[in-house]
């Protein structure tokens, strides 16, 4: 089986990360594993022959036929509503994948690392945060994650578990903060990434993930600070 | 052969007599776009008809606005399957327009700035047909639906309505614009399903 | 306001055309030269189709329609499409 053949996987369990999100566990026959950062397409069909293909990081990483996604719910959308609120363990998914080997991250490169994450865009450093520890790498990992509210945070208590002398995290609340959060609710800026990031100057590779506007502001701003735009890499997720 | 999906519908479609055959209802007006939405200044817009002839129809947004406009309330009809009903529009008539231009072909492209383009035939055009629309629901028509005018032809799906248009070419042939040369009908009639060639 | 995707996306839609993974595939922008992977095109999805445009000047590299049971594939605006080997 190659990567564009589409697979059928069945629902393993679910689990809510925020009230609109939901982590989705898939058992897929044949899929032979990812890398950290890839993406499959999942596919819906109707009855009466429609379907609705849309793109899904993996929050998985490595060679298990055991995948997972978390999807956030667009109201107006049309896919990740069934998803969110009608897919049940044991259903059948349709999917393809891994797909993308550009937005990877591999255990073997030696350069420190710098995620930044605006929303939902956490899911495929969080498949990169996985591969890191599941590797022991001693690479500095670092990560910039941008979320509206506590409430809209994916794997609190994951990142918390994992946080290390090799892992290190920098929470930003855009509309409401934690009790006793020592500064104010306030977007990602380029002060912010100027103090709260890897600099230039150690070369690092930077993924940035989150949507559009975000990513192009934020990527942007790195190459203002001194990163080659070579060196930072992008993925932007829109919505359906 | 796909696994269908338990309980996926896709978007509700509805059987009424407004709705064209595989279309759903929409209260919004869902943008969609090719591209980045063009920044517009009225001031160096214009709107030309091109033709055989040499002779060229141009107007600048100021004379374009003192020709005479008509109200228009219509269903719109959007290959993406969704259709809006009773919208109201206000814009120049095509047949205004086309009063004085003189061309045997039988063919339009129309141009926008962006460079969408989309084609049409002449008849399809005239006779109380399509409008350069410069409002919508009573308000100048906004950047991101298309503003400052856009193309009205509402018995066609909407593709055929270009947003931020800037001119017509007279052509002898029917050729395709932006989306009719990768797979969409060259006509696109919404009650004859015409979405694909 | 509209919005677009990048070029990551366009994994899984090329791999039915193409062996290789086109994300880390570079082409260059017929219109200004622009040599990119395609994993860095701008991708407008809300539309009839795909237009996938280049990132330094926003013309467009391709057009992508599913059309029912086809897909089409225009490359109007790529050149040099080339694969690591």
């Amino acid at each position: 089986m190659s990567f564009r053949d589409w697979l059928v996987g069945t629902v393993v369990s679910t689990q809510s990360q925020t009230p609109t999100a939901k982590s989705i566990v898939l058992e897929v026959p044949g899929f032979g594993g990812s890398s950290a950062g890839q993406h499959i397409d999942v596919r819906l069909s109707a009855p009466d022959g429609y379907a609705a293909v849309r793109a899904y990081s993996l929050a998985s990483t490595g060679p298990s036929s055991t995948i997972e996604i978390t999807v956030d719910l667009i109201p107006d959308g049309e896919v990740s509503p069934y998803l969110v609120h009608e897919l049940q363990e044991g259903d059948e998914l349709e999917l393809r994948g891994p797909l993308g080997r550009w937005f990877v991250w591999k255990p073997e490169v030696t350069a420190p690392v710098q995620l930044v994450a605006g929303g939902s865009g956490i899911v495929p450093l969080l498949a990169m945060v996985r591969a890191h520890a599941a590797a022991a790498s001693t690479v500095q990992f670092k990560l910039l994650y941008s979320v509206r509210t506590p409430r809209d945070m994916f794997y609190a208590s994951e990142f918390a578990a994992l946080a290390s002398p090799t892992f290190e995290v920098t929470y930003v609340y855009t509309r409401e903060t934690p009790e006793g959060w020592p500064t104010p609710a306030g977007r990602v800026s380029r002060e912010l990434l100027e103090s709260a990031t890897i600099p230039p100057s150690e070369s690092p590779a930077v993924f940035v993930c989150g949507p559009t506007g975000f990513v192009e502001s934020v990527a942007s701003w790195l190459v203002e600070l001194g990163h080659s735009a070579e060196t930072v890499k992008t993925e932007r997720f829109g919505g359906a | 052969m796909a696994v269908i999906s338990r309980g996926f519908t896709g978007r509700p479609r509805e059987s009424q007599p407004d709705l064209p055959p595989g279309q759903y209802l929409t209260k919004d007006f869902p943008v969609l776009s090719a591209g980045p939405t063009p920044a517009i200044d009225t001031a160096d817009w214009s709107f030309v008809i091109k033709t055989e002839t040499g002779k060229d129809a141009s107007w600048n947004w100021e004379e374009f606005n003192a020709l005479p406009k008509e109200d228009v309330t219509t269903d719109i009809h959007c290959v993406t399957r969704w259709s809006k009903l009773g919208t109201q529009w206000r814009g120049v008539s095509l047949d205004t327009l086309f009063e004085n231009v003189e061309s045997s072909y039988d063919y339009v492209m129309v141009h926008s700035y962006g460079g969408y383009t989309t084609n049409l035939p002449l008849d399809e055009i005239l006779d109380g047909q399509a409008w350069i629309a410069t409002e919508f629901e009573g308000e100048p028509l906004t950047p991101d639906h298309g503003g400052p005018a856009r193309m009205l032809v509402p018995h066609l799906y909407f593709w055929k309505s270009a947003k931020w248009v800037r001119g017509i070419t007279m052509q002898r042939d029917d050729n395709p614009g932006f989306w009719e040369q990768n797979g969409y009908h060259t006509n696109g009639d919404p009650w004859r399903e015409e979405r694909y060639w | 306001m509209t919005s677009h995707l990048d070029g990551n996306a366009l994994a899984g839609p090329l791999s039915e055309l193409f062996r290789d993974d086109m994300t880390i595939a570079t082409g260059r922008c017929a219109h200004c030269g622009d040599v990119s992977v395609l994993a860095q095109a701008l991708v407008y999805d809300a539309a009839p189709g795909w237009a996938v445009r280049c990132r330094a000047c926003g013309e467009v590299l391709m057009v992508i329609v599913r059309t029912g049971e086809r897909m089409m594939v225009d490359l109007r605006g790529v050149t040099a499409l080339e694969v690591p080997a």
